[in-house]
């Protein structure tokens, strides 16, 4: 007995426009080239850390809308989450925006969740433009979660570093960009991992949760994807995902990273890798989407990862529910990619789809005729 | 329960899974820098013995422990004592430097909270706990000592 969890969207919304922005730590990490903006420092100029993450985020949101060309009046609604307490950043950084304000909870999923929900939005034609956005910073989570910076312990094997970084991006209905074309929404799952020290852990359960979920509504395989990318398992969680997914009968093979996995080199010392809504929110507007842009990725699973957990519950003994949604962002490059549909299902043998100029694929062409008959 | 089976086995398994920290070379740099913390406050003892020849050896350990919780405060708030920690773990933690630390880190963590609130509340989030666990345990010993 399965309930649909996934949204086809029929209209397509387009992300027009997109901007990273991180720490300095993050711009010596592995996707350091990419990213729109390198902070100097931590402050960003700004006298606490919690106003250099609420800074961050603004500057996100001003330049995804400078990215995609657009003023502050084209926009309908901002869609924004980040880690801290009652979302302080999103909310007072949506305080200097002309624009109605929707603030989301989904710990590190929040970059999934925004853009699931604003691109239901523009898909049904209620808003024109929506931005989304989401950010962290280590100073400000390791204060509300773990202990005081300076104080001189050491880190668990299994702990991840948070992300300093915020991304934000512009979904509309027209335009040129990547398309998002499916959104699987995730339930909270609970593996009944206690350990506030092993994240990675907690959110597996949820990330396979909703890749099952995901392949079992739109009938598609992991070879369906150039890239299948979780946001912040890290090296333990990502590992466990993939065993995972091999008792459910998928094999997920070389197109299968993680963000948090990748992000910082080997010599940063953040033992299992990063973390937070900057992590998956930083590399999907830089990395991933500069990928999708030149059409070297055709189509891409994105599936950030949180770890719900507060460190109330944790202390009143509660385990960790992780949630993760999923999103499927297709390459606007090629006139066959947009025509190919995987809602009609057709089975073709994986190829390389991208040849490196961009032109389709000799096989497509009938793929294409196939999906004019169905209709 | 099926569920409860289910989070059992899940647990096992990600404790098999976990990468374990080296116990031996952890051993060796927490003693490392715990003995040369330790060396450090002996040389410090000497030195006030050695210039205050008059003064009472009690009263030598007392401001040999005010020297100790300065440096290490002073190392804290330059940002040395937590690179300190992550080498040394426990080493850097057990003596009275560790405890010294454990103020100092939480009082410039919330100084943009104010004073009353941040520094003086929170000043003891982390080092809280040893206080309350010394004064019952001295009540503990206090009370075995009046019975016998």
């Amino acid at each position: 007995m399965y309930t649909n969890q996934t949204v086809i969207f029929k209209n397509k919304p387009v992300i027009i426009g997109s901007y990273s922005i991180v720490g300095p730590k993050e711009g010596k990490g592995n996707f350091g080239p990419y990213f729109n903006y390198v902070m100097k420092d931590d402050c960003f100029g700004e006298k606490t850390y919690e106003k250099a993450e609420k800074k961050m985020l603004e500057s996100a949101i001003v330049g995804a809308m400078e990215d995609a060309k657009i003023q502050a009046k084209d926009v309908n609604l901002l869609l924004a989450g980040d880690l801290l307490n009652q979302i302080i950043s999103s909310s007072y950084a949506a305080r200097n925006f002309d624009f109605a304000f929707l603030g989301l909870f989904g710990a590190c999923s929040t970059m999934a969740e925004s853009m699931a929900v604003g691109a239901s939005l523009v898909d049904a034609r209620e808003f024109d433009t929506v931005i989304c956005s989401t950010g962290s910073h280590f100073s400000t989570a390791e204060r509300q979660f773990r202990f005081p910076l300076e104080l001189g312990n050491q880190r668990p094997p299994t702990s991840q570093w948070t992300v300093t970084g915020a991304g934000a991006c512009v979904i509309s209905q027209e335009g040129k960009g990547p398309r998002i074309t499916m959104a699987t929404f995730g339930k909270v799952i609970d593996y009944g991992v206690s350990d506030v020290n092993n994240m990675g852990a907690a959110m597996a359960g949820a990330a396979m949760d909703t890749m099952l979920a995901h392949f079992r509504d739109t009938k598609t395989t992991p070879d369906d994807y150039d890239l299948i990318v979780t946001g912040d398992l890290g090296k333990l969680g990502s590992e466990i995902l993939v065993d995972l997914m091999e008792d459910q009968g998928f094999k997920l093979g070389l197109n299968y990273n993680d963000c948090g996995q990748m992000y910082y080199t080997r010599n940063q010392n953040t033992l299992c890798g990063g973390s937070g809504c900057g992590c998956s929110a930083t590399v999907f507007n830089s990395f991933i989407m500069k990928k999708l842009r030149d059409g070297e990725y055709r189509r891409v699973l994105f599936m950030p990862t949180g770890a719900l957990m507060s460190t109330t519950a944790a202390q009143q003994g509660e385990s960790i529910p992780g949630v993760c949604h999923a999103l499927v962002l297709e390459s606007d490059v090629g006139e066959s990619d947009e025509k190919k549909k995987i809602s009609a299902n057709i089975k073709q043998p994986k190829q390389k789809q991208s040849n490196g100029s961009g032109k389709p694929v000799k096989n497509q062409n009938s793929a294409q005729k196939k999906n004019k008959s169905t209709k | 329960m099926d569920i409860k089976k289910r989070n059992e086995a899940y647990n096992k398994y990600v404790q098999a899974k976990i990468p374990k920290t080296k116990a031996w070379p952890s051993l060796f740099y927490s003693f490392l820098v715990g003995g040369i913390i330790c060396c450090i406050g002996q040389g410090i003892n000497d030195l006030i013995l050695l210039w205050f020849p008059n003064m009472a050896e009690q009263t030598a350990w007392a401001y040999t422990l005010i020297v100790l919780i300065f440096i290490a405060s002073f190392l804290t708030g330059i940002g040395v004592y937590d690179k300190i920690g992550k080498f040394a773990g426990g080493g850097s933690i057990v003596p009275i430097t560790g405890f010294s630390n454990s103020i100092t880190s939480p009082a410039i963590e919330f100084k943009h909270e104010g004073i009353i609130y941040g520094i003086c509340v929170k000043m003891f989030t982390i080092a809280g706990p040893v206080i309350v666990v010394g004064i019952v345990s001295s009540i503990v010993v206090g009370l075995i000592y009046l019975i016998i």
